[in-house]
C-alpha cells in the first residue's frame, strides 16, 4: 500500500481530534473594545438619580485619570465588585459610574445596599455611551487618562487581585 | 380557599432580578417608516453579530444590547449613514468580531486564498495525469 492513501485518514484524524481537543476547552466569550488608546467619545448623561452629578466626557478632562464603571443595578457580578471599587476609592482614585438601563431608584437602592463609590453617575438609557466606547456587557471598567483617552479595558466584575493591577495601570498612564 | 389564593400568588411570575426594567430604546423594535430606509437597516442588521447572544443577529435577538444596538442601527440610517459606514463604526468599536460579513484582511486571507490554491494544484495534477495518459497512448 502506498503511504499517500493514508493522508486522507491522517487528515481526519487531525480533524477529529482538533474537534475533541476543541470541545475540552473553555470558551473564551469575551468581546473586547477596539476603543484602546483611542479618545473618549463625546457625551453628556443626565443623573443615574438624585444623589449624584450626571456624567459627561468634560467631566474625566484634567487632573488623575478615572475609572470609568459600565454597571447596572440588576446586574449580579456588579455586587460581587462593589467592595473592590469601595477599595479603589479608599486609595484615591475617582470613579464615574455609567449605569446601563437602569431606574432611579434601582440605583438608590443598590447604592445604599453595596456602598457607593461613584462621585458621579450617568444614565445611558439605551446604552448608547456603552456602545459607544465597545464594552460589550456589564460589569467593565476602563480607564481614562487626564486627556480623555481610553487607556485600558477590564472586562468583567473587579476581583480582588485585579485591585493592584488597576492601581498599577493608574499610576502608569498618570 | 386560603391555599388556592396562596397558591395563585405562588403562580404570579414576579421576576426576583429582571434583567432591566425600562423599556426597549425607541427603534430597537420599530420600524422606521420609509420601507427602503427599514430594508436597508435589516440588511445591515442580519449582517451583525449580537454581542451577549454569541450565534445571533443583533436582527434575530431579543436581548435588551441587541435592541439597543438596533437602535442605533435605524436611528444613523435614518439620519441619513450609508449601512456599511454603519458597520465600520460598530467595527471601530468592537473589532471585525462584530460583523458576520467576510473580509479579506491580513488575518483572514487564508481562507480566501487556500481553496483557489487548492483547485489550482488539483488542475494541475489532473491536467498532468491526462497528458501522461495521452503521450502513453490511453493504455
Amino acid at each position: 500500500m502506498r503511504t499517500i492513501f493514508f493522508i486522507p485518514l491522517a487528515l481526519f484524524l487531525f480533524f477529529a481530534g482538533l474537534a475533541g481537543y476543541m470541545l475540552t476547552q473553555e470558551k473564551d466569550q469575551t468581546v473586547a473594545s477596539a476603543m484602546i488608546d483611542k479618545s473618549l467619545p463625546e457625551f453628556n448623561l443626565e443623573p443615574a438619580y438624585d444623589g449624584l452629578p450626571g456624567a459627561s466626557r468634560r467631566d474625566f478632562i484634567g487632573g488623575e485619570p478615572k475609572l470609568l464603571n459600565v454597571w447596572a443595578s440588576w446586574c449580579l457580578p456588579c455586587i460581587a465588585e462593589a467592595p473592590q471599587l469601595e477599595t479603589l476609592k479608599e486609595r484615591g482614585v475617582e470613579i464615574i459610574g455609567i449605569a446601563i438601563r437602569d431606574k432611579p431608584e434601582d440605583v438608590a437602592n443598590f447604592l445604599a445596599r453595596h456602598g457607593n463609590p461613584y462621585t458621579r453617575i450617568g444614565a445611558d438609557d439605551i446604552s448608547a455611551l456603552q456602545i459607544e466606547i465597545g464594552a460589550a456587557g456589564v460589569p467593565e471598567t476602563f480607564v481614562i487618562d487626564g486627556d480623555g483617552n481610553i487607556r485600558y479595558q477590564h472586562i468583567g466584575d473587579i476581583r480582588e487581585n485585579d485591585v493592584p493591577k488597576l492601581l498599577q495601570i493608574l499610576e502608569d498612564v498618570r | 380557599m386560603r391555599w388556592l389564593i396562596a397558591f395563585l400568588f405562588a403562580m404570579q411570575a414576579i421576576p426576583a432580578l429582571a434583567q432591566d426594567a425600562l423599556p426597549p430604546a425607541p427603534y430597537a423594535y420599530k420600524q422606521l417608516d420609509d420601507p427602503a430606509l427599514e430594508a436597508k437597516a435589516t440588511a445591515l442588521m442580519e449582517t451583525l453579530r449580537c454581542l451577549r447572544c454569541q450565534s445571533q443577529s443583533i436582527n434575530d435577538s431579543d436581548a435588551p444590547m441587541a435592541g439597543d444596538m438596533r437602535h442605533q442601527v435605524r436611528s444613523r440610517i435614518l439620519a441619513g449613514e450609508d449601512p456599511e459606514d454603519v458597520r465600520v463604526w460598530l467595527i471601530e468599536r468592537y473589532g471585525d468580531y462584530v460583523s458576520y460579513q467576510p473580509e479579506v484582511s491580513s488575518t483572514t486571507w487564508p481562507l480566501f486564498a487556500v481553496p483557489i490554491a487548492l483547485i489550482l494544484l488539483a488542475l494541475l495534477v489532473l491536467f498532468g495525469r491526462l497528458g501522461r495518459r495521452h503521450k502513453n497512448g490511453d493504455a
